[in-house]
């Protein structure tokens, strides 16, 4: 799905409006716990999220995401911002919620990109 | 389509770096120093003949190395209309003269050309000697050029960095990366590991490696900021076939280590929690990300965790 398109459904705004963004998002992952993006995430997301601190954009770093979207209307602050400016990563804010955004995103094609987990298994 | 979208995406980059170029070059890097003037006393004719040899379009007047006038195509050709080619080019250069000086900024010179619509800048020094002649062929050249160096800077960088295996010949070649980690340290939580992903990337390790090793130390880092009593330390082994991770603290140490290894499992605060973490999945993240892992944990000593990945098998 096109980069712009993801954040016009979830009617989001830009927050990075200067970083340069990928054509294309592959997936979707909504999840407020890092571990369990860190665990279960597949590259080139939009990751969607109700938790908002420095830890998104470290975790979105390291787990190859192309978008956070900050949900239910919360604003990062400069710090978050700033973060993102200078890692080069886009960061978006939306007033709807984790659900809503899922839905939407999914509704129109978007598929998820949350692996399966094999948890338990036992070394 | 998403091809076209690609491409305009990588123009929106260059433009951005183009500009910033604009800035950061003065005229005096890319002008044109070998300039063809003339003497006002140079016959029209002359002058036609001068241009025509050297395929230019105009060219500055001096008399001692000062700028007295600019004589262009179009000027030229009024003198031709008028049938005077026997005239100097005094009675037809221009004296109404916009001039850059060398110190200018590029973008400065751009902004002259976008409003007087001339086609070129004579650039001068403080005693208005000319030192040299400007048109947008030069900027293009020059940002051209300065782009171009970047990109081989760039390059050197990425080269060197992806050969230093191959460069050092030595029994047991390794890099050793050091991190200290600083308890309750929310707010820088997550950096170590980035610069560990990053460091990985330029040394030219698969992205799938470096991903599975980033997300291997962010679990560490974060146990270490959560849960240690004074923080601790990641020490980040790279050889070329493998990668060595350890993390360890001082205390208090996992009381029970077969319970900290089932997904779920945390003794995480609400504050913590509300933090994104503590979700008990840390050391079962770790586990799949990595080939081999070790725990050895006591109140004594505190935890020491090790993990290897191996390279040789995943690499594509």
């Amino acid at each position: 799905m096109k980069f712009l398109d993801v954040i016009a459904l979830c009617e989001g705004t830009l927050l990075t409006p200067d970083v340069d963004h990928v054509p294309e998002i592959k997936g979707g992952f909504a999840g407020d716990l890092m571990s369990d993006v860190l665990a279960s995430i597949q590259s080139e997301a939009v990751l969607i999220t109700g938790l908002c601190n420095p830890q998104v954009v470290r975790t979105a770093l390291i787990a190859d995401v192309r978008l956070i979207i900050f949900a239910r209307g919360k604003n990062p602050g400069d710090e978050i911002i700033d973060l993102a400016i200078e890692e080069n990563l886009p960061v978006a804010s939306s007033h709807l919620g984790l659900y809503e955004i899922s839905g939407r995103l999914a509704q129109a094609g978007l598929p998820s990109c949350e692996m399966e987990m094999n948890l338990f298994r036992k070394d | 389509m998403s091809d076209q979208a690609a491409v305009s995406d990588n123009n929106a980059g260059m433009i951005t770096r183009v500009e910033e170029l604009g800035y950061e070059l003065k005229v005096g890097q890319v002008m044109t120093t070998d300039v063809v003037t003339f003497s006002p006393e140079t016959t029209i004719l002359e002058a036609l003949d001068v241009i025509k040899q050297h395929r230019i379009s105009g060219a500055p007047v001096t008399v001692d190395g000062k700028l007295v006038g600019i004589i262009s195509m179009e000027d030229l050709i009024r003198a031709l209309r008028d049938g005077r080619i026997d005239r100097s080019v005094s009675n037809y250069m221009s004296k109404d003269l916009i001039t850059v000086k060398a110190m200018e900024k590029v973008v400065d010179a751009l902004k002259i050309f976008a409003k007087t619509k001339v086609g070129r800048l004579p650039v001068v020094d403080e005693n208005d000697k000319l030192v040299g002649l400007l048109t947008k062929g030069d900027i293009t050249n020059g940002l051209l050029n300065a782009l171009q160096r970047d990109y081989q800077a760039e390059e050197i960088i990425r080269y060197r960095a992806s050969h230093l295996f191959e460069d050092i010949e030595s029994d047991r070649t390794s890099l050793i990366l050091r991190y200290r980690i600083i308890k309750d340290d929310f707010v820088h939580g997550g950096a170590a590991s980035n610069n560990i992903k990053r460091a990985l990337l330029r040394l030219g390790a698969n992205r799938q490696i470096a991903r599975k090793c980033g997300i291997a130390v962010y679990e560490a880092e974060m146990n270490l900021i959560i849960h240690t009593n004074n923080g601790g330390f990641l020490r980040v082994e790279i050889e070329p076939h493998k990668i060595t991770i350890e993390a360890y603290d001082d205390g208090p140490g996992i009381e029970d280590v077969e319970k900290a290894l089932t997904p779920g499992y945390s003794t995480a605060t609400d504050s913590i929690r509300e933090k994104g973490f503590g979700a008990g999945m840390g050391l079962v993240n770790i586990r799949s990300c990595v080939d081999e892992m070790n725990i050895k944990s006591s109140k004594e000593s505190g935890t020491n965790l090790y993990m290897t990945m191996y390279l040789d098998k995943t690499e594509s």
